[in-house]
């Protein structure tokens, strides 16, 4: 019994990791941009819950109503002018533009709003679980966020498989000067990557902030585990995204399961498995470069 | 020179390029070209490999930035307008090497082309008519056809955005001579319909062959300019290898 509970938070750990790094997925898939400040924004995301909305006389538990429209915004906003300047020059000038804007966002929350834990508080629904059996509960609120996570990604995957816009990604994805040729801005569809990119974010964002204490300097820790995720499962791929996250998850669990300090030391060395046998990750692209 | 063909038509060109310079770097790949299209015509930019057939399409385009001299369309001076507003005004690329989105199927290239489209003639279903056997394999990924087909994918993407100007940069690039054959067999079918079709080529014989008039280039400059049947062979020979610069060259556009 012990294995299945482990499995299974390794599981609802897993999809949150998926939640949180389908947007990296996207922006690396689009616009070949590696965004060093996406812990960061999540992180940012996470303040915006707890200091904006209660401004709008908004339970804590529906922020994501606030928050998210105004972090699509944003990401297009950024992306057409701080990204889309970036990346008009190379990519290295790129990523150096999001380690500047990780650094600065790290540094302004540190100085608005201290280096003390904050927490997104939706009072007693947190603590409400799922009794399975006597040895596994699961936790209402873990099951709610894998239902968001693979809600997203099923939506994600058919906006990009059924619709105008998502066709003009997919193709600006494969040939950005051949999309222009057929009269696709594409600097328009980056930005709509990006204020995607940006609002499964700050879903992501909030979730972490319900579930556990956040500090300006989580967004590290946090971009790691979705680089994880997105590694092991391919880049440019969202089923990948979903199953390199779930796998990560169920590796630190079981890492976790053998000493609490084997945690991140399981998710790794499933992480350079991943890299040493298949690079491309599980449902990567072969390249054609 | 006279033209025989676009009687129907108005005789203001539709696209007029001017005094166009394009440099890469320091190197000056086109030199003072001019030239224009009219509605219904085939205007055969020729020459051989780096004479700056494809650097004057993409420039016309919107790919490249000229240095000097100015592109304009139907009148209004298209010069620093963006690639993809061209296409929306009427001017499509079929680009060298055909670049289709290999991750998206035949449809799904095609309703790309299709999607900033103007009202006109073509059609996602006007290609299936024009390429009987596209509709059994709209669902395929591009990269299962041929060479031939992905080619015929390319030119439907960029005709369905209706454009009025068809620029083609090296239709015949790795194709066998049978299916260029097969490919230039479309572009009278699509003069019919009124666009105007500027192509580059380094098969003249094909180019001459589906031409109205022929321009030739020679490393970046105008070597020649005229109609095919009144060109001979020679001229042809010494503008295009440039023995002979001077033999047959005419100045500027024959307008």
């Amino acid at each position: 019994m012990i294995w299945v509970n482990t499995v299974i938070e390794g599981v609802l750990v897993g999809s949150f990791y998926a939640l949180f790094a389908c947007g990296l997925s996207l922006m690396f898939g689009v616009m070949k941009i590696i965004n060093l400040a996406h812990g960061d924004m999540a992180v940012v995301a996470g303040y915006t819950a707890i200091f904006l909305v209660p401004k709008f006389h908004l339970a804590p538990v529906w922020s994501f109503v606030v928050v998210v429209p105004i972090f699509a915004l944003f990401g297009y906003v950024l992306q057409r002018t701080l990204l889309q300047k970036a990346i008009d020059r190379d990519p290295f000038t790129t990523l150096l533009v999001t380690f500047g804007l990780s650094v600065i966002i790290e540094n302004l929350l540190l100085e608005i709003y201290t280096a003390n834990g904050q927490s997104i508080d939706i009072g007693v629904l947190i603590s409400k679980s799922w009794q399975v059996s006597s040895t596994l509960t699961i936790s209402y609120f873990s099951l709610v966020v894998m239902a968001v996570a693979v809600a997203v990604l099923l939506s994600l995957q058919l906006f990009l498989s059924r619709t105008g816009t998502g066709r003009q990604i997919r193709a600006v994805s494969d040939d950005r000067e051949a999309a222009q040729l057929c009269g696709t801005n594409y600097r328009h569809i980056f930005g709509i990557a990006s204020a995607i990119a940006f609002a499964t974010v700050a879903l992501a964002g909030i979730a972490y902030g319900i579930s556990t204490e956040f500090f300006p300097s989580s967004g590290g820790a946090n971009l790691l585990f979705a680089f994880e995720a997105v590694v092991i499962g391919g880049i440019g791929s969202l089923w990948g995204t979903l199953l390199g996250g779930v796998l990560l998850g169920v590796s630190q669990q079981l890492g976790a399961h053998f000493s609490p300090a084997y945690q991140v030391l399981g998710g790794n060395i499933l992480f350079l498995a991943v890299l040493a046998v298949r690079p491309q990750g599980l449902f990567g692209k072969r390249t054609e470069m | 020179m006279s033209e025989q063909v676009g009687g129907e038509y108005p005789r203001t060109p539709l696209l007029e390029v001017a005094e166009l310079t394009v440099h890469h770097g320091q190197l000056c790949a086109v030199d003072q070209v001019s030239l224009s299209v009219r509605a219904g015509e085939v205007l055969a930019v020729i020459g051989a490999n780096g004479a700056g057939k494809s650097t004057l399409l993409r420039t016309i385009a919107g790919l490249h930035r000229p240095t000097a001299g100015s592109i304009s369309f139907e009148g209004d001076n298209i010069s620093k307008l963006a690639t993809h507003r061209r296409v929306r005004r009427g001017i499509s690329l079929v680009p060298e090497g055909r670049r289709l989105f290999v991750s998206l199927t035949v449809e799904e290239n095609i309703k790309v082309g299709a999607q900033s489209a103007g009202p006109g003639p073509f059609n996602l279903k006007a290609m299936y008519e024009l390429f009987p056997w596209m509709p059994e394999r709209r669902h395929q990924k591009v990269g299962q056809l041929s060479g031939g087909e992905q080619q015929a994918v390319a030119i439907a993407r960029a005709l369905v955005a209706n454009p009025k100007v068809l620029l083609i940069d090296e239709v015949s690039l790795g194709l066998a001579p049978i299916v260029i054959e097969r490919i230039y067999e479309f572009i009278p079918r699509i003069v019919d319909q009124g666009v105007g079709v500027l192509l580059v080529e380094q098969d003249v014989t094909q180019a001459l062959a589906v031409a109205t008039r022929v321009h030739c280039l020679l490393e970046g400059k105008t070597s020649l300019v005229g109609v095919p049947t009144e060109l001979t062979p020679a001229a042809i020979e010494a503008a295009y290898f440039g023995s002979d610069v001077a033999h047959g060259a005419a100045e500027g556009p024959t307008s």
